[in-house]
């Protein structure tokens, strides 16, 4: 095991190999990726896509019917050592399921009793940073007010790995910038991965190291989020700008409105062509609802 | 250090980052044998990927311009005798512009204006 003063410094934080899950009519197929330690992952995916699933094997919360799913060095699974594990796992779930009727320094009370790495003074000072009252209970608190708390508990115990689900999911855009810096902050410290899914990608757009586009439990696309950039493109053309373009060259073409989007490799556009930034929301966009000229 | 992140302009990010690392190198802001920020730290004051900062370092290890220690950090690198006589060039050759406008303010020729500089020199000696 590749332990330094109790942390991991393996080279992925996650690593997923052909995992498969079936539930009912939704499946999950042949999913592969790793997150290497001390950097972001964005995964990227409509509702539905299977990312929660993912997120819920990662903790062990439940089974893949095959594959390999290792976080931090260990198996994923329902074992008392990944259960030890966890402790230093930070995990916010879409909904926070904090108990609706304590306050927040009684919830901290509480997570003392859950981590043993609790760290009280963390606590306390993002509360204080995020403004949360300590005199009402979480029943009382705005969607936004949750979600913070439920971050500040997940930075307060020393935990290598945060796994967000969709954690910036219905929260204004200060909060979610504040909620950014904290991210940014976290991961100053290169034995910190981040794994964070969500459909809001703007958030994504600009920490994210990696990004992993999942459409209808299938990896579709792996990238670091620079080389999206680089080697993509999405531009929208007439039909007989596109019969010029190279059979190669044009991955996945949505039309609407006379207009036709099509996503690219940009190495491969013509000169006249061109494209500006490539934004993960069009790529996404096209992904999922693109055609595959054939 | 200073630089601006723009998410519009159409330049890669890295891309930013070197250019605006180089001009603040060019510029005298960044001195020679100045430490410059750690990748990590970088990347999180700008708010951008690890990835995307390490890149720029590399391209200006590459050109030359900065030099990493393992386990010191990065350094903007010492400037070589052809880099420093470049700039002195580039600083002599804005000079004769401005004396290039002030003589032709007065009618000034190009002969008369190198008797004068030949003078200079003569008596400097």
């Amino acid at each position: 095991m590749t332990l330094e003063n109790g942390k991991w410094v393996g080279e992925n934080a996650i690593e997923l190999a052909h995992v498969q899950k079936r539930y009912g009519d939704f499946a999950l197929s042949d999913v592969s990726f790793s997150l290497p330690t001390g950097c972001v992952l964005g995964l990227i995916g409509e509702n539905g896509a299977g990312k929660s699933t993912l997120i819920r094997m990662m903790l062990g919360a439940c089974r893949a019917d095959s594959g390999s799913i290792r976080v931090l060095g260990q198996q994923a699974d329902q074992s008392r050592s990944f259960a030890q594990l966890r402790q230093r796992l930070g995990v916010v779930l879409d909904e926070a399921c904090l108990p609706e009727e304590l306050t927040a320094p009684q919830i901290g009370r509480m997570m003392r009793g859950i981590y043993c790495g609790w760290e009280e003074g963390t606590f306390e000072a993002l509360c204080t940073r995020f403004a949360l009252p300590a005199d009402k209970t979480v029943r009382h608190y705005s969607r936004g007010m949750k979600m913070k708390l439920a971050i500040a508990c997940a930075l307060s115990h020393g935990a290598e790995l945060l796994l967000l689900d969709e954690a910036t999911g219905g929260l204004d855009p200060v909060v979610r910038d504040e909620i950014l810096d904290l991210l940014c902050e976290y991961t100053r410290d290169a034995s910190h991965s981040i794994l964070m899914s969500s459909h809001i990608v703007s958030d994504l757009e600009k920490i994210c190291d990696y990004l992993v586009f999942l459409h209808a439990g299938r990896v579709i696309l792996v990238t670091e989020k620079d080389a999206l950039d680089e080697e993509y493109a999405v531009i929208t053309i007439g039909e007989d700008d596109l019969r010029q373009l190279e059979p190669a060259c044009v991955l996945r073409v949505l039309r609407s409105h006379g207009a036709v989007r099509v996503l690219a490799r940009r190495g491969l556009l013509p000169g006249n062509m061109e494209a500006g930034r490539t934004s993960i929301e069009d790529v996404m966009l096209l992904l999922e609802k693109g055609e595959v000229l054939s | 250090m200073n630089l601006i992140i723009s998410n519009t302009s159409g330049k890669p990010i890295y891309e930013q980052i070197v250019s605006q690392i180089k001009r603040q190198i060019v510029s005298g802001e960044l001195v020679s044998g100045e430490m410059l920020p750690s990748i990590r730290s970088l990347a999180k004051d700008l708010r951008i990927s690890v990835i995307t900062t390490k890149r720029a370092y590399d391209e200006l290890e590459r050109e030359g311009l900065i030099v990493t220690a393992a386990g010191k950090g990065s350094f903007v690198a010492e400037r070589n005798a052809e880099w420093l006589r470049e700039d002195v060039l580039r600083k002599i050759e804005d000079h004769l512009q401005q004396i290039s406008q002030l003589a032709a303010q007065i009618g000034l020729s190009g002969e008369d204006l190198c008797e004068m500089l030949q003078t200079l020199r003569l008596e400097e000696e």
